[in-house]
């Protein structure tokens, strides 16, 4: 791929993981939350992560697809801290606005509230992905080492996944849509592993 | 052949020719621009204003006395807020659907009838309810079960002036409600697994306490379809999914009825549901709760147990274990 495309493709990607936030900061500026404004910027921030996770996960399966798109390897780092970044800023608008950053109100939460747990550990499980996405941290591990820790981001997303069930009422089916696309990637994994076993032993 | 004198109207008063034709040509154009208009905007949409039932009833300013009851101190929720904020899962479960969706919601002719354990079974026209008491502005506290809240301006009277009329039975212990339900209006139901039509159920002294409202309207005019249209209970030291919406039917029952939400998940809604922030929800805590309107700063705050309506109601609950009757 051509060196300038590439920038024009990155800039437009970063542009676009921007986009939730610059949209909320201008909403909160004009007033313009919606009438709970609390719950709009928490829905968005928590859809920002979901999406971009699911993202970063569609790389994978559409390389091994295509060599033509290995490029979009170089995106993977991008979308995936970026989806770090909205999982921060979610579990922030939970400490400081819905529990008024009240320690004892957040660690009964965290220890009564199933979709709480969830959401903490969903966070947990990404902040050692964030933490190791330097190129220094992929040389100080060693590659298979690397890939082996990184491989939770599947944890991660289907705890993210979870969280979303348990918040909403029983009954609403919402997250339904984001639940069956992550099905399709991360299923895509083995079943083109073993599609790739196949043609492998018929040659 | 007409048999009977000619109408006297003198020659002068025939329209000329020429204006006839310019009028006809003006009523075909706009009849034309109508239906372009109705193309453009939607053919449903346009209905709905020239519709005699939605357009007697939108935005009518319903005549008011001031109650003894209505809720001081607080600052209203906005109109718009109060409109388009909105749990009425038929219509869509985002909060932002009912607005959009019930625009169909006939609201006329609208019956109420009265069932069970009653001296004898009723119907009472919507109009008959209009006109059964005066019809009050109360202001009352708003607590969702998903922590947000409102201050809303009612219109309506205490329900058990309703229920004096049903004249229920001594055996009768609990009073059912049940509000509209037609697939076809309510296109949405099907975006939850839930089971209509919507129920909801008030022990007796619950339902005859004098806050417990029959509800007509809000800010002064008839409710919008979004809120219920055109007659909804309120009862606010309760969660809001405990105002059912819409009512067509109140059954009086000797055993506590089936409850929608109860039914989707016992274990979250109680039929009881009074507001209390020492009981949590069991995915939430109830201790605080949002109010609607205000800054993503400045919404937290303490949630009152009973709504802060304890004074008023603490005392149907004289005994019971709150945590055990949520």
């Amino acid at each position: 791929m051509k060196r300038p495309i590439l920038i024009l493709l990155k800039t437009l990607t970063w542009l676009a993981c921007l986009y939730p936030l610059s949209a909320l900061v201008y909403g909160a500026v004009t007033n313009n939350l919606g009438a709970d404004p609390t719950a709009t910027i928490s829905f968005a921030t928590g859809l920002a992560t979901l999406r971009l996770l699911t993202i970063s996960l569609a790389i994978t399966p559409l390389r091994r697809l295509s060599s033509r798109l290995s490029w979009l390897i170089k995106f993977r780092r991008l979308l995936g801290l970026c989806a770090f970044f909205y999982a921060s800023l979610h579990m922030l608008t939970y400490i400081a606005l819905y529990a008024g950053f009240d320690i004892d109100a957040i660690t009964t939460d965290i220890a009564k509230r199933r979709f709480i747990t969830m959401g903490v550990v969903a966070w947990l499980l990404l902040l050692p992905l964030a933490a190791t996405s330097t190129t220094w941290a992929i040389r100080k591990l060693g590659g298979k080492r690397w890939n082996r820790l990184h491989k939770l981001v599947y944890l991660a997303a289907v705890c993210g996944v979870i969280h979303y069930w348990w918040q909403v009422k029983p009954g609403v089916l919402t997250p339904l849509t984001i639940t069956v696309i992550l099905g399709v990637l991360l299923l895509a994994r083995p079943v083109l592993d073993w599609m790739q076993r196949r043609r492998v032993q018929s040659v | 052949m007409l048999i009977g004198k000619p109408p006297d109207i003198p020659s002068s008063e025939i329209t000329p020719r020429e204006l006839y034709e310019r009028y006809i040509n003006r009523r075909r154009f706009l009849r034309g621009a109508a239906a372009i208009g109705a193309a453009v905007l939607g053919a449903d949409r346009l209905a709905e204003v020239f519709d005699p039932r939605v357009r007697a009833l939108a935005g009518t300013k319903l005549q008011t006395v001031k109650s003894p009851l209505t809720t001081t101190g607080e600052e209203l929720t906005s109109y718009k807020d109060v409109t388009t904020y909105n749990n009425f899962y038929e219509f869509g479960v985002d909060k932002d659907q009912p607005a959009k969706n019930a625009g169909g919601l006939p609201t006329r002719p609208w019956t109420v009838r009265i069932e069970g354990l009653v001296k004898k079974p009723q119907t009472f026209d919507i109009e008959a309810l209009l006109r059964l008491r005066p019809l009050e502005d109360r202001v009352y506290r708003h607590r969702c079960v998903e922590a947000w809240s409102m201050v809303i301006p009612w219109v309506g009277y205490s329900l058990s002036e309703f229920i004096r009329q049903c004249e229920p039975l001594p055996s009768a212990k609990y009073v059912q409600f049940l509000s509209y339900f037609d697939k076809k209006v309510e296109k949405w139901q099907s975006e939850s697994s839930i089971f209509w039509p919507y129920s909801e159920g008030l022990r007796m002294d619950e339902a005859m306490h004098p806050l417990t409202m029959l509800t007509f309207g809000l800010y002064g005019e008839v409710l919008p379809n979004q809120n219920g249209a055109p007659v909804r209970v309120v009862v606010p030291w309760k969660y809001g999914f405990k105002s059912a919406k819409s009512i067509v039917a109140l059954r009086f029952v000797e055993k506590q009825p089936p409850t929608t939400w109860n039914d989707q998940s016992a274990r979250e809604y109680g039929f009881y549901s009074n507001v209390n922030p020492n009981v949590d929800h069991p995915r939430w805590s109830q201790r605080t709760e949002r109010r609607i309107g205000q800054a993503f700063y400045a919404q937290r705050r303490t949630t009152l147990l009973f709504n802060g309506y304890a004074d008023q109601v603490a005392s149907l609950y004289n005994g019971m274990d709150l945590r055990k009757y949520f």
